[in-house]
């Protein structure tokens, strides 16, 4: 589904990619975990298409196409989703009238018909309950005065509600108490499919507690230096990410 | 005892860096540009580049033979107009009082925009269509006109069709279509235009004309008192309910010709209306002045509502064309629970000058200003409103929405002043600024002055921009950066567009987004 092959991304002049090699397919949940600003979150926004980063080299195929030549919304309507590890608010354009109008875009590209009000409720009432998420919510206007547990939630239900094929997480774990880390875990868990995949970044081994992955890779230096099954993680959480580091250092020089 | 503080209850918060809100006489100012997360160039820039150029979508223009003053004005000019029209005697001695006051007035300098000086010798004062007609069903309006009408997207077919609402079609000066009259005639209603109320109800048009906005009350308005062609009149007798919103279309039309409209709307106790007015003007090379004046009186428990969308031709990118706009608007709320509401959407000119003002001088009277200002390319607004507290436990709501994208200049600029005798006044105002991409301007002059220590004022200021990242966030939600911007700009004129007559908020909406228009994406 997804092909990542020697990606190179810069912002301001800093490379922060440096040749990223990643194979997702459908069905598979990957893990890309790192330290701090070894470029996880940049690889997340790269992919869904944040301008701010320039792809120097490589290329990224995307269900057999160049991902990186679609514009953002394109690529949102293909079926990449990035759930926001800071999502925005947006004051006075209330949840539903933002979803509702999402939907349709996404639908109508796919060439399904457009939501009607009644419909798009049904859906948001199915759909909702997957995270626990107060529909009362969703007559605010989008993300203001939610709270962080709700935000990140929000982002898993829209992900929901929009079916993606290919579900990027971007540090999703962060900021939630145990309990809301449960629900949104439970709520990904749900949406695995053999049609869908997911990356999921992370920075702590905790949430691969609850979304068992098919694949870790720890990302350091804009590379991934080590790939694995879950228990990559386990031994990344005992190791530190030091370990690994001094690992493909060892690997390098010999 | 001369010395009676001022008391004000600020309540101020501001979203963005460098600005400062001052409350007595005070200056906010925003310059996006010196916004330092602006300065970044981003792909952005490009996106909103393009989507600042969209072009004026009503640019066309009609070809009716005009039957034109020559360009200038003087004395014989003003005995020109009055007669053409046929006016009585009275109303010319007021034209000329006005004229001759105007001489001894300086065009004002203090406002917040800047265009080269008008040369009020160049303008065309009168122009009509050469076709008269005495008009009883749309069949005898000019068919050229009637597809102008269908190019706007507002049909009097259709606008005939559209139930409750008379349409006084004022074109090129001159009405040439009025509808719905019987209907109105029945409820005892008087609405024609002004020329036909100057010759069918001199007494009305004597008593009030003047009344709210005196001749000599600013350099525009007098102005227009010397010259003003034509515009509508209202009269709702006691206690009768309008029994359909009333609407008139404006439309600059001839080549030079000034627009000096003259409104004036009366509602006499317990009488009560709504009064929708909205314009396009089709593309055109030079600058045209337009200096409309609003007068309107709401007698005990009377209620005016007055809404307006306003979309003259705004000039090219290069801001050459556009139509000036100068307008006084003013509302006497003079019986006691009288209520006066002003709403406007904003997104045409070149230039827009233009204070819906409320003079609050009944006990218990309200007075409200709910404003949407779009400013793109190089369009300059300074807009605002004036709430004058005079009578006891007056109150009033101002809330401002101003938009500023491409090189637009948008000021806000509000006065809100409690006399001494006006116990228990109240004010809420709101301002908000939205900038849209990083060469636009922002600014804010909100004047308070109070007089009275019984008075409680609350004021509100923020101002924010679409950022890259509610546009990321849109797109990666599978929405174009064009839909996008739509929504989040919608949403931030909610609370305006609520205050709009239904068949209104839509067209207002339509018109934000042929206003935001451009390929994006």
């Amino acid at each position: 589904m997804l092909e990542i092959r020697n990606l190179h991304a810069s912002v301001d002049g800093n490379e922060i990619l440096r040749g990223v090699n990643l194979t997702v397919n459908a069905g598979e949940v990957h893990s890309i975990m790192g330290p701090n600003g070894s470029g996880k979150s940049t690889l997340a926004q790269v992919l869904a298409g944040r301008e701010d980063y320039e792809v120097t080299e490589g290329e990224v195929i995307y269900k057999g196409r160049d991902l990186l030549e679609m514009e953002p919304d394109e690529r949102a309507c293909e079926g990449v989703f990035l759930a926001f590890q800071y999502p925005v608010e947006i004051p006075g354009v209330s949840m539903n009238y933002f979803l509702r109008a999402a939907l349709n875009s996404v639908r109508r590209h796919r060439g399904e018909k457009e939501l009607d009000a009644v419909g798009y409720l049904k859906l948001v009432r199915e759909q909702s309950k997957i995270v626990e998420l107060d529909e009362k919510l969703l007559g605010r206007a989008v993300n203001e005065g939610f709270s962080g547990g709700e935000k990140k939630r929000n982002e898993i239900f829209q992900m929901a509600l929009l079916e993606p094929a290919l579900s990027i997480l971007d540090e999703t774990d962060s900021g939630l108490d145990i309990d809301a880390l449960r629900i949104v875990a439970d709520g990904v868990n749900k949406l695995r499919s053999p049609e869908r995949a997911m990356v999921i970044v992370t920075h702590y081994q905790r949430l691969l507690d609850y979304i068992v992955p098919d694949f870790v890779h720890v990302l350091v230096d804009g590379r991934i230096v080590k790939s694995g099954g879950k228990e990559l993680a386990h031994e990344l959480e005992k190791q530190g990410y030091a370990g690994v580091d001094a690992g493909r250092a060892v690997a390098a020089s010999s | 005892m001369n010395n009676i503080p001022h008391r004000t209850a600020t309540n101020s918060k501001t979203q963005t860096q460098n600005s400062e809100l001052r409350t007595q006489n005070s200056v906010l100012s925003t310059q996006n540009s010196e916004l330092p997360h602006m300065s970044r160039a981003t792909p952005e820039t490009d996106t909103l580049q393009q989507w600042e150029q969209s072009t004026y979508k009503y640019g066309f223009y009609t070809d009716i033979e005009a039957d034109a003053a020559p360009p200038g004005l003087s004395e014989e000019i003003i005995r020109f107009i009055s007669a053409k029209k046929e006016e009585p005697e009275w109303m010319l001695e007021w034209r000329l009082k006005a004229y001759r006051h105007w001489l001894t007035m300086e065009e004002p300098e203090w406002h917040n925009v800047h265009y080269p000086p008008i040369d009020y010798q160049s303008i065309i004062y009168y122009s009509a269509p050469k076709k008269k007609p005495q008009l009883d069903s749309l069949d005898e309006v000019d068919p050229e006109l009637l597809r102008t009408y269908e190019k706007l997207g507002i049909p009097l077919e259709e606008q005939k069709m559209l139930a409750g609402v008379a349409v006084d079609a004022v074109f090129d000066s001159v009405s040439v279509a009025t509808t719905f009259k019987e209907t109105l005639a029945e409820a005892g209603v008087i609405f024609c235009s002004m020329s036909e109320a100057v010759r069918e109800h001199p007494e009305l048009v004597r008593k009030y004309l003047g009344s709210v906005v005196p001749y000599s009350d600013n350099y525009f308005a007098t102005l227009n008192s010397a010259v003003f062609t034509d515009g509508s009149f209202v009269y709702i007798p006691k206690g009768v309910k309008c029994p359909m919103e009333l609407s008139t279309y404006f439309r600059i039309n001839a080549m030079n010709t000034g627009q000096f409209e003259r409104t004036l709307i009366v509602a006499e106790e317990g009488a009560s209306v709504s009064y929708l007015e909205g314009c396009t003007a089709p593309m055109r090379d030079e600058n045209q002045l337009h200096a409309a004046v609003v007068e309107l009186v709401a007698m005990d428990d009377a209620s005016i509502k007055y809404s307006t969308i306003q979309n003259w031709y705004p000039g090219d990118e290069n801001g050459v064309g556009g139509i000036y706009n100068f307008v006084t608007k003013r509302g006497k709320a003079l019986g006691k629970r009288s209520h006066i509401s002003w709403t406007q959407v904003e997104t045409g000119s070149a230039i827009t000058w233009k204070y819906p003002s409320c003079i609050l001088i009944g006990d218990d009277s309200v007075g409200e200003f709910y404003s949407v200002a779009l400013t793109n390319r190089r369009q300059q607004a300074d807009t605002g409103t004036k709430m004058v507290h005079i009578g006891k436990n007056t109150r009033s709501t101002i809330v401002s929405k101003g938009i500023s994208a491409g090189r637009g200049q948008n000021t806000y600029r509000g006065l809100v002043r409690v006399n001494k005798g006006a116990q228990g006044a109240r004010n809420f105002t709101q301002c908000d600024s939205m900038l849209i991409g990083d060469r636009c301007g922002a600014h804010t002059f909100p004047y308070i002055e109070v007089k009275n220590p019984t008075a409680k004022l609350e004021h509100e200021a923020t101002t924010s921009k679409i950022g890259e990242d509610q546009l990321f966030y849109c797109n990666q939600r599978g929405l174009s950066t064009e839909d996008a911007v739509n929504m989040i700009v919608n949403g931030f004129c909610k609370e305006v567009f609520r205050e709009l007559p239904m068949e209104f908020a839509v067209e207002a909406q339509k018109l934000l987004e042929v206003s935001l228009e451009g390929s994006v994406g």
